[in-house]
């Protein structure tokens, strides 16, 4: 067990508040921080309601957006690149 | 052609894409263009000056494809080939139209680097809290049933990508979009991982603060 006073040396030291922790989403969910950095992120949500939803709501952000459907080529565009890809195979 | 390319392994499945591109297999080119001609338009987008004229780029870049597959070596992904002979055509006609180069709006402020996830005020700037929520983002799991996959929800987060700079617009649509990994969009845009990052971040959080004002109403 550590005393109190260490864990209040560590927390001040090591913890996380949420305005940084919102800061490191992207960095977290692209992989892109460090062990030590991910433990502490890690430790942080799971002890903290409300970056647990934010964190919930970027993912879900996410999922919305991937259901955009892609703005496309027009069909004029696309029946001309066919023409010319029909032409390039006979030459 | 770069030094990223030694190691390269290409995806499964490529040299049978470029070998029935030679072979004039119709099917295999319709359906290259229909996959990364969305993406080809948005990017030749952020060189020329119309969406007829990026069409016109695509277009030319695809007749650059076919006159360049014979000599395709397979030492980068096609699509990264793909992308380059796009990249190419497009700034040559924007250079032509007089136009700057799309990442000279990168420094102009479209990395935001004082630009906060969150606005500042949801929390506390001083005391025993300093830093913690001041009130908590809702459950969005918890809201009825189909709200977060309605038409409207997603009509929402188009419209905040509309509004994004083009940059963080660009990468946001291709990673979360088109399904682009984060390499691929670094090759494309000839981004750094760090710049990468940072936009898609500040893409991300504006389309989140557009859905929850969408889905919760005005919180104060």
């Amino acid at each position: 067990m550590t005393g109190i006073w260490q864990r209040i040396r560590g927390r001040n030291a090591s913890e996380l508040t949420c305005i940084e922790l919102v800061e490191l989403v992207t960095d977290y969910l692209e992989d892109g921080l460090s062990d030590r950095e991910r433990l502490r992120f890690e430790d942080h949500v799971r002890g903290c309601e409300a970056c647990t939803n934010y964190l919930d709501q970027i993912r879900e952000t996410i999922a919305v957006v991937g259901r955009i459907e892609p703005d496309d080529l027009s069909d004029e565009a696309r029946a001309e690149l066919l023409a010319a890809f029909r032409g390039w195979v006979r030459d | 052609m770069d030094e990223l390319e030694d190691t390269y392994a290409p995806p499964p499945g490529q040299a049978e894409v470029v070998a029935a591109l030679r072979a004039g297999d119709e099917r295999v080119f319709e359906a290259l263009v229909a996959e990364l001609g969305p993406s080809m338009l948005r990017i030749a987008r952020m060189y020329v000056s119309s969406r007829a004229v990026a069409e016109e780029v695509v277009q030319e870049a695809w007749l650059g494809v076919l006159s360049g597959i014979g000599r395709f070596e397979g030492r980068s992904s096609l699509k990264t080939w793909i992308f380059r002979i796009l990249t190419n055509r497009a700034k040559t006609r924007g250079e032509r139209e007089g136009r700057s180069l799309p990442f000279s709006s990168l420094e102009a402020g479209d990395a935001g680097d004082d630009e906060p996830a969150v606005d500042a005020d949801r929390f506390h700037g001083s005391g025993r809290y300093e830093g913690h929520w001041t009130s908590a983002p809702s459950r969005w799991s918890e809201l009825p049933e189909n709200r977060l996959v309605g038409k409207e929800t997603i009509g929402v987060a188009q419209d905040a990508i509309a509004a994004l700079p083009e940059m963080q617009r660009t990468v946001i649509t291709m990673r979360d979009i088109d399904g682009f990994d984060s390499e691929e969009v670094r090759n494309v845009l000839g981004l750094s991982e760090s710049n990468q990052r940072v936009l898609l971040h500040r893409a991300r959080a504006k389309v989140r603060r557009a859905l929850e004002t969408y889905l919760e109403g005005d919180r104060s």
